[in-house]
């Protein structure tokens, strides 16, 4: 099983466990994060991949359209997770991951500069310029010039202009974009009026994002959990809430579920999948991952025992409001080409917003189907 | 011209002779020839072995006729001399170049990428798996997997009708039967049954790949399903969506809709729906063509290829004019403190080029860089956000990183070259300019050019300086390829390979030799040339 230094040593307790139990020794391989689903996808076929991964759940798409994962069969364990984690392993009516945690985005609010909690962009913006700080908000964007469709999401949500349609049945329908019509005009108009007005800047990387929030240059910041350290270890004083809407909807942010996969060419498919549907899935076991990562658990029970920790209630209960991110194939293509429209519009180079950002899912409804 | 290289043939080869006595004969050196080649040979059967078990006749011979080649060349003493000297080193250029090269060209004709990742077979098996569907809301079985007594090695599935409370048992060809005299534990796991043996956890985990194919028909009719068991102790029912017919090589789905192997990697159906996973085959010259004829393709390939040209030739001649003047200013003998200058001229040059394009990109930035904030008093130049701008700067930061090169190459040459030269330019009247442009430079270039030319070709291929510093952005615009305005060729090789927009090896790859072809030529026509200022000595 490959997994990352993170997870490691509770999954080593757990190996030893399993060991004890059923007689069985798993081979922990500890790689870097980012390498684990690009090497799966080429060894698995040469029949030297592991038996199982840890992974994102968006890169489900990738692994299921290459055939390197095998579906689990959860049985009736799958209401011990959170909705939201089984939705997002999810991929064509099947689930092909254990979640473990979640992540997601919330707005952290620097209760020195702005005491009162803010329901709407504008007056976020609004009590951001009576603080006196140096920017009202900060969203992070990504390094060498891209905007980050990722962070400025919550607020295309809050237009209704979903990335794709959402079916009937709650899923992606992974053909056909919802971001584009009236809804994402809106969103474009939105953005280019925040470029004008300043308080969106494509120069800001998530970096200097992060070292503004933390030195008391603004009240707020979109962020994930990932930077609680840091603003922890400069003493802000701080509160996680909802993402303000800028539109007429919720802010929902995406939501990111961590996993584990079994490939679809493992000789070990029984050991792999009681390992990780009845270990792995376990909330003891999941309550130590937890405790290892601090990112809210997806399973129910070990997530109630974490809410102890305020943080994790605060990011988890905005996340159960979110949708997962989308883990369709396509959405490689559509990151890019989404970040590039938003960049456009940021730097003022799109003399019409809306149709800039009808020409983007024009473009990429032809490249998806 | 020595004495010796007049020696009569024959008296030559007597000493020859005499050499190859004194230098290979001794028994200590049979017995180490021996040892190391016995051990290598002992090595070679064993991975001639271990390909015969696999079945792949390519490797066979390969290691055949190297294993072969070895002993030729290094048991019989006193001959092949050069062979013993040449083989390992062409050895290892046939391993670790001539074979990537190789496989490099072998993958430009697939459809090697996301999508079309393994064999036929892989595809059909992972199809398959991806299609069969507990079905929605259907009960849990308790499950066993056993062996029937007397019935040989085949495994069954027994199991307790969660409806009816009935043993039943049943195998991939034999539907549910009622079973009888089962026994539980105390947990409820099924331990036992007449006529069968229950398998434990252990043995059950050793035979997965069985367990995994086992599916046990609830009736006569396929159309009710069949139970299946992930985990040995509890099973499901399922039902295919889609089935695979071996003889006719057709998925049929189950609305009725066949889907025929389309001969490029995939199951198609008529209306051109494809079923994920395909698979990888060849594709011939599509790669290639798909450069010249895919509108998607071809104009981000050519604006590309441009501005690779102007990169590369655009850094070589301005790092090179800058580090020959600056070279030139230093190697003036009445200027002071010059060692302490060229210290600190080489300075670029010993930082990590990779660390450094990375604080580069920081400077540039539009807002809070420090070239636009305090170099340029607050003026707002896109630098990186502007397709002509992020040129520039990828200019400006490759000649900060390349002179320091050329500073010193030109500062070693201009050093080798001789005194009397400048004298004899004095003599005849030639002084400054005219001295420098009709007489040291065309000596120095015959000592530079072919320096230029690899540094033509370290740039034409400089993927850590546009990766770090632009990542190839502002992309285009009006292509669906993830390329932008500062992508020279190789790291569009690179996006399009590794990507995030889904990895195509067969497209990268065909790239990749076209730019080899492409460097091949250009070095070629520029080593002729230099020919030509040879001529000067």
């Amino acid at each position: 099983m490959w997994v990352d230094s993170d997870r490691a040593p509770v999954l080593k307790s757990v190996a030893a466990q399993f060991k004890k139990d059923v007689g069985v020794t798993v081979n922990l391989v500890v790689k870097d994060n980012s390498k684990i689903v690009p090497d799966f996808i080429t060894q698995v076929p040469t029949g030297k991949g592991p038996d199982a991964i840890i992974c994102a759940h968006d890169r489900l798409g990738t692994l299921v359209k290459n055939g390197v994962v095998a579906p689990l069969e959860l049985g009736d364990t799958t209401d011990q997770y959170q909705d939201i984690a089984i939705k997002a392993f999810t991929y064509q009516d099947k689930i092909y991951g254990v979640p473990y945690s979640t992540e997601n985005l919330a707005l952290i609010r620097n209760t020195k500069l702005a005491p009162s909690a803010v329901t709407s962009w504008d007056a976020m913006i609004a009590a951001g310029r009576k603080s006196g700080a140096k920017y009202p908000v900060l969203v992070g964007m990504d390094s060498v010039q891209a905007a980050s469709p990722y962070n400025l999401y919550p607020f295309q949500a809050s237009f209704n202009a979903p990335v794709f349609k959402i079916g009937a049945d709650g899923a992606y329908d992974g053909t056909t974009l919802g971001m584009g019509d009236a809804a994402g005009a809106s969103f474009a108009t939105w953005l280019a009026a925040q470029q004008k007005a300043k308080t969106l800047n494509i120069n800001i990387s998530n970096d200097i994002a992060k070292t503004s929030f933390v030195s008391g240059q603004s009240p707020f910041f979109i962020s994930g959990p990932w930077n609680l350290a840091d603003i922890k270890a400069k003493n802000i004083p701080y509160a996680i809430e909802a993402i303000p809407a800028a539109g007429p909807q919720a802010a929902t942010p995406f939501v990111g579920v961590q996993g584990f996969a079994m490939s679809s060419k493992s000789k070990n498919t029984v050991a792999t999948q009681k390992l990780i549907v009845e270990y792995i899935g376990n909330a003891d076991i999941q309550y130590k991952l937890f405790e290892a990562g601090q990112r809210p658990p997806a399973n129910k029970e070990a997530f109630e025992k974490a809410k102890s920790d305020k943080d994790v209630a605060a990011y988890g209960a905005v996340g159960a409001k979110g949708v997962p991110m989308p883990a369709v194939p396509a959405m490689d293509s559509v990151w890019t080409d989404w970040g590039n429209a938003e960049a456009a519009i940021l730097s003022g180079k799109s003399a019409d917003p809306a149709a800039a950002w009808q020409k983007m899912v024009t473009g990429l409804q032809a490249k998806i189907k | 011209m020595t004495k010796e290289e007049f020696t009569p043939p024959a008296q030559r080869e007597e000493r020859v002779h005499r050499a190859q006595v004194r230098f290979s004969g001794g028994a200590w050196s049979w017995v180490i020839k021996i040892v190391l080649l016995g051990g290598f040979d002992a090595l070679m059967v064993l991975g001639l072995l271990a390909a015969v078990a696999k079945a792949s006749w390519v490797i066979v011979a390969v290691i055949a006729i190297g294993t072969l080649a070895v002993n030729l060349i290094y048991l019989p003493p006193n001959r092949e001399l050069p062979g013993k000297y040449l083989a390992p080193g062409v050895a290892f250029m046939l391993i670790f170049s001539v074979s990537v090269m190789l496989y490099t060209v072998y993958v430009g004709f697939t459809n090697y990428g996301d999508g079309h990742n393994g064999s036929k077979a892989d595809a059909v098996l992972a199809i398959q798996q991806n299609n069969q569907a507990r079905v929605p809301d259907s009960a849990t079985y308790k499950a066993a997997v056993a062996t029937k007594n007397g019935g040989g090695d085949e495994l069954w599935l027994i199991v307790v009708d969660p409806k009816t409370g009935q043993a039943r048992a049943g195998n991939n060809d034999t539907p549910l039967q009622d079973a009888s005299g089962v026994t539980t534990s105390s947990l409820g796991a099924i331990t036992g049954a007449d006529g069968y043996t229950v398998l434990d956890f252990a043995a059950v985990s050793a035979r997965s790949s069985e367990v995994s194919k086992l599916a046990v028909p609830l009736s006569d009719k396929g159309a009710d399903g069949f139970l299946h068991t992930t985990t040995g102790s509890q099973a499901y029912v399922y039902r295919s969506t889609m089935t695979y017919d071996e003889k006719a090589d057709t998925f049929t789905d189950t609305a009725g809709t066949v889907y025929r192997d389309s001969g490029q990697g995939s199951f198609v159906s008529s209306e051109g729906r494809t079923i994920q996973p395909g698979w990888k085959v060849n594709v011939g010259f599509s790669n290639f063509t798909a450069a010249i004829t895919n509108s998607q393709v071809r104009g981000p390939f050519l604006k590309v290829l441009v501005w690779t040209f102007v990169f590369a030739i655009g850094s070589v001649v301005s790092c090179f004019a800058l580090g020959l003047i600056l070279a030139l200013i230093f190697n003036d003998s009445r200027l002071r403190g010059r060692r302490w200058f060229r210290l600190v001229m080489i300075l670029p040059y010993a930082f990590p080029a990779t660390m450094m394009t990375m604080v580069w990109s920081g400077l540039f930035n539009q807002d809070f860089g420090f070239i636009n904030q305090v170099l340029l008093g607050g003026l707002q130049v896109p630098w990186l956000n502007d397709g002509t701008w992020a040129k520039v700067a990828i200019l400006v930061v490759n000649l900060w990183l390349g002179f320091p090169y050329q500073f010193l190459v030109a500062t070693g040459a201009l050093q080798s070259l001789p005194d009397d030269v400048n004298e004899a330019a004095e003599v005849d009247g030639a002084s400054g300019w005219s001295a420098f442009w009709y007489i040291k430079f065309p000596l120095l270039m015959v000592s530079l050019a072919p320096l230029l030319i690899s540094t033509f070709a370290f740039n034409f291929n400089n993927f850590n300086l546009i990766y770090m510093l632009t990542r190839g952005g502002p992309r285009f615009t009006d292509t669906s390829l993830d390329v932008g305005s500062t992508d020279i060729l190789i790291s569009m090789v690179y996006k399009v390979a590794f990507g995030d927009q889904g990895r195509q090896y067969g497209l990268g790859s065909a790239f990749a030799i076209l730019i080899f072809i492409i460097v091949g030529v250009i070095s070629w026509i520029g080593f002729r040339q230099t020919r030509a200022l040879e001529d000067i000595n």
